[in-house]
């Protein structure tokens, strides 16, 4: 399969391109921000994506999604990056429906994330920094379990209709073995959710668990054998976090380039300067590699192959780097109006910060190739 | 089954029967490369395995049947590629004629020009090398000052050229001349001549890596009859920069990992060793090498992206450029990280156990590829120009 998008995938890009930039350009994000706004996004936006069909991009057509694949998914996602679009699509549509397809979850979860009604946050980190250790306990009670322990950074947290939980239901924290993933709904008794706005003006929940009590009926797979589900989980969030770093770095980028073609000092443009043209030159190379990173890790995940978890971390790791110069070229490529709330290319460097932390930065990932690598 | 499927069957079937064992070694040292020509230095298995390739026309696949190549598709010649990558076949014939003189005569040679030359690149008869740059002329190429006078029926060249790989031992040479002195770009002429024509001399120039892979060519009324130039009079600079991209293409390679196994990694664990949780006992070496793993790996899809575009007409036509400066630097950090990754034993500049030095000479001649085929700086030029259309 040649690295680019087909006819049918370029049309799909065209169609959302459109849609995002006319109902959810960076303005939207930043009226949210201005009106404190306590969900964090727009549930009508939400909505809509639904009547698209963008909500069931993954979810199979005999269940009525589309029955695409995470190229597509990315398609979306790079959109909602380049816009920095607040979605839960990321979390619901890409990572929970990945989660649970083909499980018996699906039955009970997809129809309302088909209608977008639906909104799923995943509970996976317990610390400042995503690792793979899980130590939240999941202790047999009755007929289900009691989920007792804390997790942070659950974008959606605090008003999300499904969370997807990583626990431990045997071993230690740090043993791959002994994971249970579980899909609880909201409200539950002893479950806290702190919402806390981050540096992107998103919100994402600390949750404390004081002796959840939960269905047995909860377990995604296997009890003790959560580190499956929770791959999947991982594998699409990592690959759907890349796209939109992918369109964060590009917003970023063409927002940059633009102002070097407008601004003009000692009476000329200043994208004329050779030092601003080998800056933005570099940056380009940057980018497009990381491109290329990211369709080769979406195109391996939809063809099932045992490569796909390297190549997601590579594009994971690279468009976090990529993207991150990207906003650090952009802000100062701009010189001081870069610096002014005003102006939007901070919104970028602040979004891409988030993301680079999410599912993993660059040093985890890295560190993740390394050890596939045998080194 | 598909037919692509099928394909790769049999491919997979036939490399398996034909490719020799020590093709499928890792190269090591330049002489591990097969470089083919009149006056070949085959080690073994060099000879079977380039002609084998040829008789299937697969040292140049995707070129068409009539001109010694394999007519495959693009996405045959992409599993032809997946295939010997998978087995750690080595490229059957290193050849500038493949990777720089062929396509631009395809794109301007005439029928003649195509049948002869590109026949006998194909089966690695005939070994090529590059006249372009000059004393005078390094990055700004088009300022070339070696004459071609006008004698009717041929040219007379005089003048000098610089930096030509391997000229000592190459059989032909492709060569930018000046037919008209009165404008720059539009003055210069593509022509074609053997370096055993009266009036050529070579000259090795000593590198800091203690080889010398370039030359200094001398030309002194030497005789080149005019159906030997390429594309019109005066209308070489069209050829030449239309060869420079395939030729930024082809050093781009270089930012790509070998395809037998990673020398970077196994010289890092075979000199630093491992610690009881198998991470490489040197925690920062360790990050950096990860670091750049993680951006070599993603420049192999780049690479793999960029042949997809080339094929289907969807790449920028200065995408080569990005893929020159990227794969470039992206070698010079990999030697650099090999150094460092080896230390003092790789300093040994002759020993046995270091192979006469050979990654220290390695590492000095990848510096040369961020100036090779315009420099870095050059590349990025392009870049703000053509693809970020920046004002000039």
């Amino acid at each position: 399969m040649p690295l680019f998008l087909d006819d049918d995938q370029t049309a799909l890009q065209d169609t959302i391109r459109d849609f995002v930039g006319e109902h959810a350009p960076v303005k939207h994000m930043r009226a949210l921000r201005d009106a404190n706004d306590a969900t964090g996004f727009s549930r009508d936006l939400w909505k809509s994506f639904a009547e698209m069909g963008f909500t069931g991009i993954l979810i199979g057509e005999a269940e009525g999604g589309l029955g695409l694949g995470h190229v597509e998914a990315g398609v979306v996602l790079e959109e909602i990056g380049r816009n920095l679009s607040p979605s839960p699509f990321l979390t619901t549509a890409v990572a929970a429906v990945a989660t649970l397809k083909g499980t018996a979850h699906a039955a009970r979860w997809f129809p309302g994330i088909l209608a977008g009604d639906t909104v799923a946050a995943l509970a996976i980190d317990e610390g400042a920094k995503h690792r793979d250790s899980v130590g939240l306990t999941a202790e047999r009670s009755g007929n289900g379990f009691k989920l007792t322990g804390k997790k942070q950074f659950v974008t959606h947290g605090h008003v999300a209709d499904l969370l997807i939980v990583a626990a431990r239901t045997a071993g230690s924290a740090d043993d791959a073995a002994g994971i249970t993933l579980f899909a609880i709904p909201k409200d539950l008794a002893n479950l806290t959710a702190t919402p806390e706005r981050l540096a992107d003006s998103s919100i994402a929940a600390r949750l404390d668990f004081d002796g959840v009590e939960i269905d047995a009926d909860a377990v995604i797979g296997d009890v003790d054998g959560g580190r499956s589900p929770l791959d999947r989980l991982l594998r699409a969030g990592r690959t759907g976090a890349s796209a939109e770093l992918l369109g964060v770095g590009g917003g970023a980028m063409d927002m940059t380039v633009g102002y070097l073609k407008q601004r003009k000092q000692f009476g000329t443009m200043i994208g004329s300067f050779q030092a601003l043209q080998h800056r933005a030159a570099h940056l380009y190379s940057e980018m497009e590699v990381a491109r290329a990173a990211v369709i080769k890790a979406q195109q391996l995940l939809d063809a099932n192959s045992d490569t796909a978890d390297t190549a997601v971390s590579v594009a994971k790791a690279m468009t976090a780097m990529a993207t991150t110069l990207s906003v650090q070229e952009g802000v100062q490529m701009h010189g001081g109006i870069g610096m002014t709330d005003e102006y939007n290319i901070g919104f970028y460097m602040k979004r891409a910060r988030v993301l680079a932390e999410m599912f993993g930065d660059a040093n985890f990932h890295a560190d993740r190739v390394a050890r596939a690598a045998g080194y | 089954m598909t037919d692509l499927d099928t394909f790769r069957a049999e491919t997979r079937a036939w490399l398996e029967a034909n490719c020799p064992p020590e093709m499928r070694e890792p190269i090591r040292t330049d002489k591990d490369a097969c470089w083919g020509g009149r006056n070949p230095d085959f080690q073994p298995g060099q000879k079977e395995w380039m002609d084998a390739m040829a008789s299937r026309g697969w040292t140049v696949p995707d070129w068409p049947v009539a001109y010694g190549g394999g007519g495959l598709s693009p996405a045959e010649t992409k599993v032809l590629r997946e295939e010997m990558a998978a087995m750690k076949c080595r490229n059957p014939l290193n050849s500038f004629g493949i990777s720089m003189l062929g396509p631009a005569l395809l794109k301007y040679g005439t029928e003649e020009q195509k049948l002869d030359y590109l026949t006998k690149i194909a089966k690695g008869q005939i070994r090529w090398c590059q006249g372009y740059s000059e004393p005078n002329a390094g990055s700004d190429l088009a300022s070339l000052a070696t004459s071609a006078e006008d004698a009717g029926d041929h040219y007379v060249i005089n003048g000098q050229k610089v930096w030509t790989s391997y000229a000592d031992k190459a059989d032909w040479i492709f060569c930018l001349v000046r037919t008209d002195k009165t404008t720059k770009q539009g003055g210069i002429s593509f022509v074609l001549f053997d370096m055993a024509s009266p009036g050529v001399s070579t000259k090795p120039i000593l590198l800091i890596s203690g080889y010398s892979p370039f030359c200094e060519t001398f030309m002194d009324n030497v005789k080149v009859p005019k159906s030997q130039r390429v594309h019109d009079e005066n209308k070489g600079w069209d050829v030449a920069k239309y060869l420079l991209g395939h030729e930024r293409e082809m050093i781009s390679g270089m930012g790509l990992a070998s395809s037998g196994g990673n020398p970077l990694i196994e010289g890092a664990i075979a000199t630093i060793g491992l610690d009881h949780d198998g991470r490489l006992a040197d925690p920062l070496l360790r990050a950096s090498i990860a670091s750049f793993e993680v951006r070599a790996n993603a420049f192999g899809s780049m690479s793999e992206r960029f042949i997809d575009e080339l094929k289907a007409g969807r790449a920028h036509p200065a995408q080569p450029s990005m893929m020159k400066y990227y794969g470039t630097e992206l070698n010079k950090s990999r030697h650099e990280l090999m150094m460092a990754a080896g230390g003092s034993n790789l300093l040994e500049w002759e020993s046995e156990s270091s192979r006469g030095g050979a990654e220290a000479r390695a590492w000095l001649r990848t510096k040369a590829n961020s100036i090779e085929g315009g420099t870095s700086e050059v590349q990025l030029n392009i870049i703000a120009k053509r693809i970020l259309e920046l004002p000039a």
